[in-house]
């Protein structure tokens, strides 16, 4: 195989070097940026809808999303300028206004702060939306807000299966969800964004449960939702129950018990119980993807009773 | 195959192929991983061919579905060679630089003509004619198939059928081309490449035929090897049957259930002087045994390797302790080896496998630390600097005919229909298969709550619905010349009229086992799961209820 091409660019005045169809995210992870992301990921097609990778590209009208655009020569790139900065804050903030990101790991929470985000100036967060009433929202019925209380997506948790729970209170429309179970992955089709500005919300067909939508419980969505909206109910029942405790959590990388594909699992445990399985987005086997056996089907080596009673010898012979 | 047990190419190689063809397997419910790397080839400009009795959900993705009769899969590729041959569509090059045996297999295809294969297969000529083109006209073919070819009474053939298309296409020994055998469990490749078979040693030394391979197992083992083949499953169970195999080991298998014509396979089972079974969970074949072994699950309770269908040895580790009582099958082997006076010592997984890739040639360049490292690594892996292999046989291609070895032989096939007839009595040709959500006798998967469970209907076709005067969730029973049993009845619009569809997850629900058919590949040992004649009634749910 040939050398790649290699790009030479500009990062806030250091020259960095890469491989020619590498992103501009993917120059400034090799350069060392902390860049904050949302919608990204490595196993999905970039969708642009978060903005908070935006940089500053000399030349360029506007801020670019650094995880889509491609790196070329002699790009002049500023990852820190006021505007940058401007710009990353004032996403961090809407969606600090309008979503809960309590559940969304550390990452946020550094950029929210590197940024100064100040989710509270909004005012205090409107009450949440009754039971299905987002779900059904059409385009063209608002009233401009008094402006006394932030607008935000808060609803009922949805559960509506044994598997995986919707809390679309903590959704922040990244689209990855629509991504892995259309054509980045599973190409199932059983979600998609419904609804429009402030109403978009993502939605199985007539916002159906999804036991009777396409959904074939793959799990794919879980995998790739950054905020914690879409989990397994293992998971959320820890989470609800107060027992969820990160210290007392390993993750160990296995194979699956089932087909013969060999699909990498990591397995998410506490307290001796496995409580969410997913793939590692690097392996070129799934490429972070599983079906349902894979993702759910661990339960028959936790329901093992008595496995000491037959452990002893049979006395008796056969039975008849 | 050609000397090697295993996928001639990777899943990712099917991505950049330019035709990809499924026979006899769906697996976008039997392999939805490896399927997607199939949508992705499709979305690469890939054309999807799928040939298969039902109309599958692999088969609603696909350019072309060949809807052929189930155990016709000889006669329908001998159709493809000949309509391929006549119409200039073969790899000249390869044929006669890589492959034996061209000019009898030319001959004995000559008679399939379009119609003639119409005729036994059931498909369109003309549907025919396109594939055997598309075919023929790839430039990187893949090829990939499952239990619709094997699990019939001439399952070998079946599978030299499909490697003649392969070689006719020069399909083999190249970057992106190549033809998969998905299996089925996850270590079936890997059970196979370390000798869990009954004529190799591991890494596919003959146990017969390799003198110098014997004496360097000898040597490590300290015990001589007897230079003769072992029994396959089919058997054993025929050894059972006449008496001369009085103790059985089963060893995470539950043939109780799993077995065609379950009611013969329980009864020789129960038969035995001694079944010893070591299992995860209490299995029914674990019922009828006088001592069980409670094991520790390999996958998620024990270190070790699992091997996959494109031969990519990967480490399995253990992330959760086993329940009190339950141990590592290396552990309870060992034990046992003991009690028989050969103690090995504390042996790891990984003493294990240093060990083995001291015998291994295939497998020598593969150290734990490399596994460990590199995420797995595709066999052939000859030494350290190897960085494994995604596809085998490039020396087929090589101008040295020293190279090159022993050449690809295409093999002269002779197609023959299912064994069990279909007669007025009985009129339907059950087939069986997995759905996306279950697997195998269900024993694992119907721990977890699946919404999507719907394991235990017999499906039909709405037109035999229909002659039958049945409704979706009524009672019937099924019939076979084995045996009976009585089920829900439920509409599958996949199924063309005389073809039923049950899976073999819910047994203690609907035993799809009580109906199947022994007869068994004489080279093989796999059994006809494809293809039972059935007779179905309407029955009461009185009678339902009194199974």
């Amino acid at each position: 195989m040939s050398a790649a091409k290699m790009v030479s660019i500009t990062v806030d005045g250091a020259n960095v070097q890469v491989r020619e169809g590498a992103t501009l995210l993917d120059a400034l992870r090799a350069h060392g940026v902390d860049t904050p992301t949302l919608c990204f990921l490595e196993n999905l097609t970039p969708v642009n809808a978060c903005r908070v990778c935006v940089v500053e590209l000399q030349g360029a009208r506007t801020l670019v999303p650094s995880c889509s655009r491609k790196a070329e020569e002699g790009m002049v790139v500023h990852t820190d300028s006021e505007r940058v900065r401007h710009a990353r804050k004032t996403v961090f903030e809407l969606l600090g206004s309008s979503v809960d990101l309590s559940n969304c790991g550390p990452d946020v929470k550094r950029w929210s702060e590197r940024y100064g985000a100040e989710p509270a100036r909004f005012g205090p967060p409107a009450a949440p939306a009754p039971e299905g009433a987002r779900d059904h929202a059409h385009p063209g019925h608002h009233h401009a807000p008094a402006g006394d209380v932030a607008q935000n997506v808060a609803q009922p948790v949805k559960v509506d299966n044994d598997l995986f729970v919707r809390d679309y209170s903590r959704c922040i429309l990244c689209y990855k969800c629509v991504e892995a179970c259309g054509e980045d992955a599973q190409n199932t089709f059983a979600i998609a964004v419904a609804g429009r500005g402030f109403d978009a919300r993502i939605s199985t067909e007539f916002a159906a449960p999804l036991t009777d939508s396409a959904c074939v419980f793959c799990g794919n969505c879980i995998g790739v939702c950054p905020t914690g909206a879409l989990v397994p109910k293992r998971e959320f029942d820890l989470r609800e129950a107060g027992t969820y405790d990160e210290s007392r959590q390993t993750v160990t990388t296995t194979i699956c018990t089932y087909c013969g594909v060999g699909c990498n699992l990591e397995l998410h445990v506490q307290d001796n119980t496995i409580f969410k399985v997913t793939s590692p987005l690097d392996h070129d086997v799934t490429n972070g993807h599983l079906c349902i056996k894979g993702r759910f089907g661990f339960e028959f080596v936790q329901v093992r009773e008595g496995a000491r009673d037959s452990a002893r010898e049979k006395s008796g012979g056969r039975k008849d | 195959m050609f000397g090697a047990g295993g996928g001639t190419s990777s899943y990712r190689e099917v991505e950049n192929a330019d035709v990809i063809l499924l026979w006899g397997s769906n697996a976008r419910e039997a392999h939805p991983i490896f399927f997607h790397h199939v949508l992705k080839g499709i979305r690469n400009g890939a054309k999807l061919y799928v040939v298969d009795p039902r109309r599958t959900t692999s088969a609603q993705w696909a350019d072309l579905w060949v809807g052929l009769d189930v155990g016709t899969d000889i006669a329908l590729s001998n159709t493809i060679a000949r309509e391929m041959i006549a119409s200039g569509l073969v790899h000249r090059e390869f044929i006669a630089k890589g492959t034996s045996g061209f000019d009898a297999y030319r001959e004995s295809v000559e008679p399939w003509t379009l119609e003639r294969g119409e005729k036994v297969t059931g498909v369109p000529a003309a549907t025919i004619r396109e594939l055997a083109h598309a075919w023929g006209n790839a430039k990187h073919g893949q090829m990939c198939w499952t239990l619709g070819i094997t699990e019939h009474h001439n399952a070998v053939d079946n599978v030299l059928s499909l490697i003649n298309l392969a070689l006719l296409g020069g399909h083999v020994g190249r970057p992106d081309a190549g033809i998969q055998p998905l299996r089925g469990q996850n270590n079936v490749q890997g059970g196979g490449d370390m000798g869990a078979i009954p004529n190799k040693l591991t890494g596919f030394q003959d146990i017969e035929k390799d003198a110098a391979a014997r004496a360097k197992f000898e040597a490590v083992y300290g015990v001589p090897i007897r230079p003769q083949y072992g029994f396959t499953l089919t058997q054993m169970f025929e050894a059972m049957e006449h008496g001369t195999m009085k103790c059985v080991w089963v060893i995470g298998e539950n043939p109780a259930q799993s077995e065609a014509d379950g009611q013969r396979c329980r009864k020789l089972l129960s038969g035995l002087d001694t079944l010893v079974v070591s299992d995860v969970v209490m299995t029914a074949t674990a019922e009828l045994a006088d001592v069980v072994f409670p094991a520790s699950a390999a996958w998620c309770e024990t270190e070790g390797t699992v091997t996959s269908s494109e031969r990519r040895v990967q480490r399995v580790r253990k992330a959760l302790d086993a329940p009190a009582g339950a141990r590592d099958d290396v552990a309870i082997i060992a034990d046992l080896a003991r009690r028989l006076g050969f103690d090995w010592g504390d042996v790891t997984p990984e003493q294990l496998w240093e060990e083995l890739r001291t015998l291994s040639p295939m497998h020598a360049g593969m150290s734990w630390k490399r596994l460990e490292a590199l995420g797995g690594i595709q066999w052939p892996c000859p030494d350290e600097t190897s960085a494994g292999s995604s596809y085998l046989h490039a020396r087929l291609w090589d101008d040295d005919p020293a190279k090159r070895g022993v050449l690809a032989p295409f093999s002269v096939l002779e197609h023959a229909g299912p064994v069990d007839e279909i007669t007025p009595e009985y009129p339907l040709l059950l087939t069986t298969g997995r759905r996306l959500d279950s697997y195998n006798t269900g024993v694992s998967t119907r721990a977890y709550a699946s919404p999507i469970r719907r394991d235990h209907p017999l499906y039909l076709s709405p037109e035999d619905a229909a002659a039958l005067s049945l409704a979706e969730g009524e009672h019937v029973r099924v019939t076979s010349r084995r045996g009976s049993i009585v089920t829900e009845v439920a509409v599958d619009h996949g199924l063309r009229p005389g073809l039923a569809f049950m899976t073999l997850h819910a047994p203690d629900k609907a035993d799809a086992n009580v109906l199947t058919i022994d007869a068994t590949d004489p080279k093989a040992g796999t059994a006809e799961f494809k293809a039972s004649a059935i007779r179905v009634e309407k029955c009461s749910p009185v009678a339902a209820g009194g199974i």
